[in-house]
């Protein structure tokens, strides 16, 4: 549907205007003072569905909302990894981006490369060219590959399978676990703190832990940590490696790579010996996505993007806000999908507020929840509060809120599917 | 999960009852800086409850549950005295009585 619809309705911009001629100037903000502020935000993951909802919602249509994306389905992170060890179908980690549509936002299918700043224009892969008054970027991550040379090509990326942006590859590391002979070794290698999701490869170890305990009891998970430690909700997982998947997972901390050889799944490793697996999934060292990484946003050790707590305005550029894992964060708080839908309503409601002449909220909060699967039916979770710090101008915990479920548990197993149904809602429809 | 298992018991104790009064009384004397602060608060809890508070799951609905009921039952889990808690009993103390009180005069005038 894209080409004609964009051309359509979205060059109405800057240099399509000669293109086009008169019928296309109606549209355009700098004419005639009447139109609508206009908000563009790209990545309809968990920071930017949300900030499209909420500002179309909490502005009652005063401000006109588009969502650039390029995916035509979102595709839940969260719970993937239940895909991965068998006991969920890609279908259920699906959501689609319809509802959206009845909230009169407007989606473009496309791919965002480059926003001109004073021009106030985002341009996309196919050349089209959108205005904004606030641009929003909810780019999430994307690999630093420089640092693995051995996965500088796309067959070698194919084979030894990331499996971090829930999609194609969820579908492809599953169909490796499952083409793997009973005896096997499947191996995961988690890059040094920060990375998206600091649970999620643990959960991932269980899930396939979970997976071999069912069909291929032979069969062993081999969890290789460049962190000193496990980064997230060490105790509960321990238990589990050491309960019922004794036997069957082995942790090893300190675990940095130099390399690896995609052809014999083979992990150079910086001290000790290779490491070999049948099934090899390598989480790359990871920044924040494309486009603020080629556009001058990732201020933070040319990693990751700083922000202002109050409005999420980048500190590198004007009317340019930004969500989701591409922060540089604050203490405490992790890259999560919880945590960008509730950056996205602070934004949300800073942004309408500055298109609509209102005061921006000087004392937002935030709260995280990540729920892990250790199998298929018990949960834990982890939890916190955290505010702004006006004299520290960053977000702090508050003290004695938040912490860890006590141990895993069914009722928590219902929960969070429940949260996995009410925060895809919470973004989508 | 049954979410009446949660609702049974709400408000019976008198103790929950006037702590109610206390907090509504604090946030009636404190003006919220932001007009907006128990929308934005209250959007913070939309990610299980669903949006406005209206969940579309097994965790229950807040929208259009007496404020004064929101208000006591958050104490309560802030002061560990529901046993069942999952989960609101560490989020519950993430927040002060003004804020909890602006929260759920936001969720008791959404629709059910
Ligand atoms: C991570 C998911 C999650 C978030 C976020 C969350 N809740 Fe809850 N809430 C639950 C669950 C689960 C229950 C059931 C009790 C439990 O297990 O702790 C519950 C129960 C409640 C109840 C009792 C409802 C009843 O009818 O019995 C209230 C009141 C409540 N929550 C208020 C809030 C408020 C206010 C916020 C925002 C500050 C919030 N919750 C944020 C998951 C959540």
């Amino acid at each position: 549907m894209s080409t004609t619809f964009n051309r359509r309705d979205f060059v109405k911009s800057a240099g399509a205007l000669g293109l086009l001629g008169t019928s296309a100037i109606t549209g355009c903000a700098s004419v005639g003072g009447v139109a609508k502020p206009r908000v563009v935000v790209v990545g309809g993951g968990f920071g930017g569905a949300t900030a499209a909802k909420y500002i179309a919602m909490w502005s009652d249509g005063k401000i006109d909302v588009t969502l650039v994306e390029r995916g035509d389905a979102f595709v839940s992170c969260p719970l993937s990894n239940l895909v991965i060890g068998g006991s969920k179908q890609m279908a259920d980690v699906t959501v689609s981006y319809d509802g959206l549509g009845k909230r009169g936002i407007r989606r473009v299918k496309g791919e965002a490369v480059g926003f001109d700043a004073d021009k106030k224009t985002l341009s996309l892969a196919d050349g089209t060219t959108l205005s904004y008054d606030r641009l929003i970027l909810s780019p999430g991550i994307d690999f630093m590959y420089e640092s693995l040379p051995g996965l500088a090509s796309a067959d070698a990326r194919q084979k030894v399978l990331a499996a971090w942006k829930a999609g194609p590859e969820t579908v492809a590391l599953r169909n490796q676990l499952t083409a793997m002979k009973d005896g096997g070794v499947y191996a995961i290698h988690i890059p040094k703190a920060p990375y998206r999701c600091p649970p999620g490869p643990y959960e991932r170890a269980c899930q396939v832990a979970w997976y071999f305990q069912q069909a291929k009891p032979k069969s062993k998970v081999l969890i290789l940590d460049a962190n000193e430690d496990v980064v997230s909700k060490k105790g509960l997982f321990m238990k589990a490696w050491n309960g019922q998947y004794k036997g069957i997972v082995e942790y090893r901390n300190n675990q940095e790579i130099q390399d690896v050889d995609a052809r014999t799944n083979t992990l150079k490793m910086s001290f000790g010996d290779d490491v070999k697996a049948d099934v090899l999934n390598l989480l790359p060292p990871m920044r924040a996505g494309n486009i603020a990484t080629q556009n001058g946003l990732n201020n933070s050790n040319k990693r990751w993007c700083l922000i202002d707590w109050l409005t999420y305005e980048s500190t590198a550029v004007k009317n340019v806000h930004i969500l989701g894992d591409a922060l540089q964060i604050a203490p405490l708080m992790p890259k999560s999908g919880h945590m960008a839908n509730q950056h996205a309503k602070v934004c949300a409601a800073a942004v309408v507020a500055q298109l609509t002449g209102e005061a921006v909220n000087t004392t937002p909060m935030v709260a995280n929840t990540c729920y892990s699967f250790i199998d298929n039916r018990n949960v834990v979770h982890v939890a916190s509060v955290h505010r702004y710090d006006a004299a520290q101008k960053t977000m702090v915990t508050v003290p004695g809120s938040g912490g860890l479920s006590a141990e895993a548990n069914t009722a928590e197993g219902g929960f969070a599917n429940s949260w996995a149904r009410n925060i895809w809602a919470d973004m989508l429809a | 999960m049954n979410p009446v298992k949660f609702r049974g018991g709400r408000v019976p104790a008198l103790f929950g009852a006037l702590a109610v009064v206390a907090a509504l009384s604090a946030s009636a004397q404190a003006q919220p800086a932001n007009a907006n602060l128990g929308r934005n608060l209250a959007a913070q809890c939309a990610n299980c409850h669903g949006t406005n508070g209206r969940s579309v799951t097994s965790v229950p609905s807040l929208a259009g549950q007496d404020a004064k009921d929101i208000v006591a039952r958050m104490k309560e889990f802030r002061d560990g005295k529901v046993p069942k808690a999952t989960i609101m009993h560490q989020l519950a103390k993430g927040y002060t009585d003004e804020q909890v009180a602006l929260m759920a005069e936001f969720f008791s005038k959404q629709a059910e």
